[in-house]
């Protein structure tokens, strides 16, 4: 392989690594707003999430004999998946973790580690009754053609990337754009609505916002609400880019956002954007070491396939926290949900 | 296990060394007959009940729980003592010459049970928060697998057609570079400890031990060079007899791990050591996958032999083991003196002043550091004594199985491990060995037995139990941490802590009675433990 293919090779495997990174990004939000409140490390959030995407799946699944514009298709399923999974958040928080709010960090880390196995059977004895274990999304026509093609008229952003050489799904488009207009939905919501400023205040001190006039319980609730939807649009996108998923599927998506959380600056929620991100495209250039490796001549280099991914995440997670130890943007310029 | 060599805890409640016997007794009795497979036949319906898996995992439990009343109910001391050793050395060997599922089951319970032991130091002592426990158990099952396997022989095989460079001078070099980074090291360490520490010397220390590692590699591939002529002596993994020196290193080896492990990232707290420490348990696990040469990946290793002691062999033989079950008997004994040493260390270190400094850490590292104990180095040790726990199990777990994959040392495995202390109760020896037990007989017999008990009772194949291991397990799990957040034994210092806000009511209604409580209370509280926030201020309002 020489120069002229590898560039837009590299190119490819940045911007693929960008658009997992949208997914991460904002399954790491669900992380860092209830860690940012609750200083709780939501082993559940991973199963909030897949429960999103079998939410999605389930809608497309249904409407997929319908005749319907795919775009509004989207529109249901992200909403279904967003109530469905904020309700289920809500409902995980105030039965396990609210009793617990006072004892000491480990028993709700145990039991949120309890409530994702129970969810994640409870999903799987769901799906299958029906007789399914893998979940392969049926999207809309179009949705898997490639982004601008030939045929199409391009706006100049598709232009740009035939140029450089990049293939892009629509899809692909379409879960940036969402993950964006979250993105953007929750930060006026955190900070410009009274809501995000009591959400932020019981984040700060939980005692003073109480003495405030804040309910401290309601507010909790509604980042959990918050988290929770933001689980279920990643879990639709997460369906969307991968296609298929099942109840145990969340796991691994789980903790890799939720060490782009760490990443990041847990309970900041650029950081968890930025963390995503990053992962992201740190992921899927291991997963192609070994072209450069060969394009370069370089032994070592080609030993390394995509199974050594997981690696670099936590390799990347803790030469920043050595040397960074609060995450990328933690503390200075802390952001506390 | 050995709860009968534990100090005795107050004497509460009645006298009940006749129950206690009578229990051991009855359970004893039951155990025997229901593993018995000529005796069962003839005992017609009662003997198919007795088979029945889930009236079978009742039996265990209920013989296992002599155990612990041993421990818990005060009875004479002849009794207990009859109990501990009767059961544990007597009824449970013979029981398990009918069934040797029963030996592997009790094998399973005393490895798990002296993980948690070893988790309980990290995370109940020294409150450090550890979800890739695992890896440890890896380094000592690798450290054991790989060189008691035909892997130690294609190792040098490779090694001999892929020799590099001149060998013995490797060999020197790679020795004089791990002297001398080690050397410097500990002279480095020496004089930061006595006058404070620069940029220099922490960065001449970590340039030193980068060059520690590059010397242990270049040492240990130019052993590894140099011994490939024998690779062919060697085809079925060293000799047995080697078993005891690994044993030793695999402890070696796995506090080595812990340490390095360690250095980086003990500087962290909380929630950011819990992550990265899962990523680290992740990062051996991945290695252990894709490193094929040394680990077989996926495949796995196997066989991993076992030692043999010939004289043990007899005497079993004597008892009437027959050959194919020597091993298992072996390692069963085995492991119940690791795991006494294990609780001896244990109680003695959680006594000495190293464990005092950890639970100093662990309630308010701040204030342990103003009080002179020096951090780092007693995470270290924390984390070195429990990693060491870990690799001398791990080994003992390969030779058990002999056959070890990276699918044993998930990260599932790690939480297991860590619900096996929480739920039995942080700190607490009796505790984690209890909740090891709970756990992993939950897991290994009682949940399947359910599931195979009501196979044929017409419930839908998605909702027999037997399928539903992993919410009847999240369900308890949860269920435990809303009603008994210290545990089934509580340590009696965290259930003060547990207990702080009643503890402080009480004090108000009583005065000045209550007060030395409550001031360890709040002591106690200060680093786990937010400081106590009253929710309902803002809800009320």
């Amino acid at each position: 392989m020489d120069l002229s293919t590898l560039l837009p090779f590299l190119a490819n495997v940045i911007v693929g690594g960008l658009v997992l990174g949208f997914v991460y990004a904002i399954i790491a939000l669900g992380y860092t707003m209830v860690y940012g409140v609750l200083q709780l490390i939501n082993f559940a959030h991973s199963e909030v999430f897949i429960t999103g995407a079998v939410v999605g799946f389930e809608v497309f699944r249904i409407l997929a004999p319908v005749n319907m514009n795919g775009y509004l298709k989207l529109l249901i399923a992200l909403l279904a998946a967003m109530l469905i999974s904020g309700l289920l958040n809500v409902v995980i928080e105030r039965l396990a973790y609210r009793p617990l709010r006072n004892a000491p960090k480990l028993v709700p880390l145990i039991t949120a580690i309890g409530v994702s196995l129970i969810l994640q059977d409870v999903l799987r004895v769901i799906e299958g009754f029906q007789g399914r274990f893998d979940l392969t999304y049926t999207l809309p026509a179009g949705f898997a053609a490639k982004f601008c093609s030939a045929e199409s008229s391009c706006a100049p952003l598709g232009n740009f990337l035939r140029q450089i050489g990049v293939d892009v799904q629509l899809k692909d488009v379409i879960l940036v754009v969402v993950a964006l207009v979250s993105l953007g939905v929750l930060n006026y919501l955190v900070n410009r609505t009274r809501l995000g400023k009591a959400i932020r205040a019981v984040a700060q001190d939980r005692v003073t916002a109480g003495l405030m006039g804040i309910d401290a319980n309601r507010m909790i609730s509604a980042t959990f609400l918050i988290g929770g939807a933001l689980g279920g649009i990643s879990g639709v996108l997460f369906g969307m880019k991968f296609g298929t998923v099942n109840a145990y599927s969340g796991f691994d998506p789980g903790i890799i956002a939720f060490t782009a959380a760490v990443l990041g600056g847990i309970g900041s929620i650029p950081g968890a954007v930025l963390g995503g991100l990053t992962l992201g495209v740190i992921q899927n250039l291991i997963g192609v070491m070994n072209v450069f490796g060969g394009a370069l001549h370089l032994a070592n280099l080609e030993a390394i396939d995509a199974s050594y991914q997981r690696i670099g995440a936590f390799i990347v997670l803790v030469l920043i926290l050595i040397f960074k130890p609060t995450g990328l943007l933690g503390k200075s310029n802390v952001e506390k949900v | 296990m050995t709860a009968a060599t534990l100090k005795k805890p107050k004497a509460t409640g009645p006298d009940r060394t006749i129950l206690l016997v009578l229990f051991f007794i009855v359970t004893s009795a039951f155990l025997l007959i229901s593993h018995n497979g000529d005796l069962l036949p003839q005992l017609g319906s009662v003997g198919t009940a007795l088979r029945n898996p889930i009236v079978e995992a009742l039996m265990v439990s209920l013989f296992l729980a002599n155990i612990l009343f041993a421990y818990l109910w005060r009875a004479a001391p002849w009794a207990k003592a009859l109990v501990g050793v009767g059961s544990l050395l007597f009824v449970l060997p013979m029981a398990g010459r009918e069934d040797t599922s029963l030996l592997d089951l009790s094998i399973q319970i005393m490895i798990f049970a002296a993980l948690a032991l070893g988790l309980n130091i990290v995370v109940g002592l020294a409150g450090l928060l550890d979800l890739g426990y695992v890896a440890f158990f890896a380094v000592g099952a690798y450290t054991w697998g790989i060189v008691g396997s035909p892997r130690f022989a294609e190792i040098l095989k490779y090694f001999g057609e892929n020799p590099g460079g001149t060998n013995s001078g490797t060999l020197a070099i790679g020795l004089v570079l791990t002297a001398v980074t080690a050397a410097s090291m500990v002279y480095i360490n020496r004089l930061t400890a006595r006058t404070a520490p620069t940029a220099a010397t922490a960065w001449s220390f970590r340039l030193a031990s980068v060059g520690l590692v590059a010397g242990v590699i270049l040492t240990v591939r130019a052993l590894l060079v140099l011994l490939a002529p024998q690779a062919d002596g060697l085809a079925g993994g060293l000799n047995a007899g080697f078993f005891w020196l690994f044993l030793a290193l695999s402890i070696f080896a796995a506090a080595a791990v812990g340490v390095l492990i360690g250095l980086p990232v003990l500087k962290l707290k909380g929630d950011y050591l819990a992550i990265i420490t899962l990523g680290l348990g992740e990062v051996i696990r991945v290695l252990a996958n894709n490193l094929d040469l040394y680990t077989g990946g996926s495949q796995g290793i196997t066989p991993i032999k076992s030692a043999s002691v010939p004289w043990f062999d007899a005497a079993a033989g004597a008892l009437g083991f027959t050959e194919d079950q020597y091993y298992l008997l072996f390692l069963y004994v085995l492991v119940l003196i690791m795991i006494g040493l294990i609780l001896t260390v244990n109680v003695r270190l959680d006594k000495s002043r190293i464990g005092r400094a950890w639970v100093a850490i662990r309630d308010d590292e701040v204030a342990a550091q103003a009080m002179g104990v020096p951090l780092m180095q007693t995470k270290l040790i924390a984390f070195a004594t429990g990693a060491s726990f870990a690799g001398v199990m791990g080994m003992i777990f390969a030779a058990k199985q002999q056959f070890i994959s990276p699918e044993s040392f998930v990260l599932n495995q790690s939480i297991a491990i860590l619900s096996m202390v929480i739920l039995g109760g942080m700190g607490s020896f009796p505790g984690v060995i209890l909740g090891a037990t709970v756990v992993t007989l939950l897991n290994l017999r009682i949940l399947p037995g359910l599931g195979e008990a009501t196979a044929n009772l017409g419930i839908p194949q998605q909702v027999n139990p037997g399928q539903l291991q992993r919410l009847i397990f999240g369900a308890i799990l949860v269920t435990m941490m809303l009603l008994r957040p210290e545990g089934l034994l509580p340590n009696r210092r965290r259930q003060l802590e547990l207990h702080h806000d009643e503890n402080q009511e009480d004090e108000s209604a009583q005065g000045n009675a209550g007060a030395l409580t409550n001031a360890s209370g709040d002591v106690y509280s200060a680093g786990l433990a937010p400081v106590k926030e009253d929710d309902k201020a803002g809800g009320s309002r």
